[in-house]
């Protein structure tokens, strides 16, 4: 970073149009992009590139540990897919050396209710969401005084950390809280299996609508007003003009409101981990495919760097299909609203 | 539906304030207010909640008026009592250093990145700029087991730096972004006016766009430095006694009872980790918000 800097300050050169390109020192010229990104470029290949490779090697290699039939303890060692087996078909091993399907309480046996967990967040969260962020964005959307007011309201819940606000969700539903005064109930919230999802999802909506709304809002501010004005002028009623002419101009910066938030769900860890600790129910109702990594990791790292990949695996699968068939471009959009709003 | 009977905003926008002066009582504007209200109390409501019980007294934890009653400043006494083995001023500094230097080193290394994807034309532009999107939007969950092998092996646990770096694999890409929708917004014609005028480059970069960029450095900064002072996954594996932020430090908060939860002691450490926040929040709203929806920040 600091040779970077220094070229900044590199030769003002003399005016020689025709011989800039060549310098890597003339930024105007796009002569030093190699050196402007190559200290992201190595960051990036250490802090995110290292460790996902290394996580793909640790995932077929064996967690050292006791076998169980000779209870000696043995090292490491090449593990083929039996560490992606583990998860996907909840196979362990068994005394004899072959494989059995893992017993209650094993990890492996519980993901696929942390993927339905998972998945259900995500899906249950973004529909409620999706309308939601579209009627704040209507209403931040009109003129009224006070705009920065309700502006600066609706940042509150996204500044603050989700430790926080997941120990203050506790609080509120706690059995003596105040979620059950006002509501005139007796339900331990953070107990059964239904209403701890109840609880954390509440908890995201209400940390992560405002921002939703923000990213809509975005999108609304550059429908042209005339649009609607020809539509009013064509006797077009408010239902219409919603449907007809809202919808489908804001549909882009919608789908890339639900990419992202689609992407953060599905690793939703910081709210079930600390509001739920990944219980209720029978004791995993509310684990989370991060939840169940944490989780794993003291008990074998080789083991948890599988059940990560398949995670990671997973959300870019998501992610490719949203951006592949569902059209939401991210970088178009914005640059369009970028385009809109000067 | 409400929302979407919007029959004056279009009339009121062309007019301006004009019309509002002499304008009736309307439905429509009375939905309008309705629904602000609903929003702002969804946003408020909570923290304000937070806040009550953060200056109740401990025996009164329960109290459900909406008002301060018995009111104390105990539970911000005891927030920071290191008696029970609480170390939350401690994490506060570590939140601090964690949050410092991951903005500065995110930030050192993004502004010349931003400054080429916003300015320059080169091939796979777009290609990076893709990149480094999907790089924020990565599960920190599949760094964290190798990680934690690896600073295991090497005993780097329980170091600043076990956190600072894979703290960079989210706020780098995060500033990079948000800064080149910033810099994508510069008058850059000034710095060749400048140019013309005499200056050297240096002199054209250091007088006339350094001022111009600083507001959207500093809102990206501000956008770094919450996003890693909001962190906790990582943190909660990578950290020791010696470097515990306030995320871990509050989810582990112990009370004086085991399994008894010290709601109004977490309550008033919630509302000092937050209070700096929300007036960041409040000062800078609308930069905030224009940096926000560029780059599709995490909370």
């Amino acid at each position: 970073m600091s040779e970077a800097a220094t070229d900044v300050q590199a030769p003002p050169e003399p005016q020689k149009p025709q011989r800039r390109r060549k310098s890597w020192f003339n930024l105007s010229e796009g002569g030093g992009v190699p050196m402007l990104v190559a200290p992201t470029l190595i960051l990036l290949a250490i802090v995110i590139g290292y460790p996902v490779v290394r996580a793909v090697i640790m995932s077929f290699q064996k967690d050292p540990g006791l076998d169980k039939a000779t209870g000696l303890f043995v090292a490491g060692g090449p593990a083929g897919f039996s560490n992606y087996t583990h998860w996907l078909l909840a196979q362990c091993v068994a005394a004899g050396g072959g494989t059995t399907t893992c017993p209650a309480g094993n990890l492996g046996s519980q993901f696929w209710t942390a993927m339905f967990n998972t998945v259900f967040f995500t899906v249950v969260e973004v529909a409620i969401e999706i309308v939601l962020g579209l009627w704040f964005a209507m209403i931040m959307h009109r003129k009224f005084h006070g705009r920065g007011l309700l502006r600066a309201a609706v940042l509150i819940p996204w500044a603050i950390p989700t430790a926080v606000t997941a120990k203050l969700w506790y609080f509120i539903f706690a059995y003596d809280g105040i979620a059950n005064h006002i509501l005139h109930t007796h339900i331990l919230w953070t107990a059964g299996a239904w209403s701890s999802r109840f609880a954390i999802i509440f908890a995201d909506v209400w940390k992560t609508t405002p921002f939703m709304a923000l990213l809509i809002l975005a999108g609304l501010q550059i429908i042209p007003d005339d649009v609607y004005e020809a539509a009013k002028v064509d006797g077009a009623s408010a239902w219409q003009r919603f449907v007809q002419i809202t919808l489908p101009l804001v549909r882009p910066a919608l789908m890339v409101a639900v990419l992202f938030r689609v992407l953060d769900v599905l690793r939703i860890y910081d709210l079930p981990a600390i509001l739920t600790n990944g219980g209720g129910g029978s004791g995993d109702a509310t684990t989370t495919l991060s939840i169940l990594v944490i989780d794993q990791i003291r008990q074998g790292f080789n083991s948890a760097a599988a059940l990560s990949t398949i995670t990671f695996v997973f959300i870019f699968l998501v992610a490719f299909v949203f951006v592949k068939f569902l059209g939401a471009n991210v970088i178009e959009t914005q640059e369009a609203e970028r385009k809109g709003a000067n | 539906m409400a929302a979407t009977t919007t029959a004056t905003p279009q009339a009121a926008e062309q007019a301006g304030p004009v019309t509002r002066a002499p304008s009736r009582f309307s439905w429509s504007g009375v939905r309008t207010y309705v629904g602000v209200a609903i929003i702002i109390i969804w946003g408020l409501a909570p923290a304000y909640w937070m806040v009550v019980t953060a200056f109740r007294d401990v025996g009164f934890t329960f109290d459900t008026t909406l008002y301060p009653t018995h009111v104390t400043l105990d539970n911000f006494r005891t927030a920071f009592d290191t008696s029970l083995g609480n170390h939350f001023g401690l994490a506060l500094l570590h939140s601090v250093i964690i949050g410092v230097v991951t903005t500065a080193l995110a930030m050192a290394a993004g502004v010349f990145c931003a400054y080429a994807l916003a300015r320059l034309e080169f091939r796979g532009k777009y290609l990076l700029l893709g990149g480094i999107l999907g790089a924020s939007m990565f599960p920190p969950v599949a760094l964290v087991t190798p990680l934690f092998q690896l600073f295991t092996n090497i005993g780097w646990i329980n170091t600043y730096q076990a956190l600072i770096i894979p703290d960079i694999s989210f706020a780098l890409p995060l500033t990079i972004y948000i800064l080149t929708a910033f810099f994508r917004e510069m008058p850059w014609d000034l710095e060749e006016s400048a140019r013309i005028d005499g200056c050297t480059q240096w002199q054209a970069f250091r007088l006339v766009i350094l001022p111009l960029a600083a507001p959207g450095l500093f809102t990206t900064a501000i956008l770094a430095f919450i996003a890693a002072w909001n962190e906790f996954l990582l943190a909660s594996q990578l950290s020791g006694p010696a470097t515990q932020p306030v995320t871990v430090a509050i989810a582990d908060f112990q009370g004086s009872q085991p399994h008894q939860e010290p709601y109004t002691a977490v309550m008033a450490a919630g509302t000092i980790v937050v209070v700096p926040l929300v007036i960041m929040v409040l000062a800078f709203q609308k930069k905030i918000v224009a940096g926000l929806t560029a780059g599709g920040v995490k909370g």
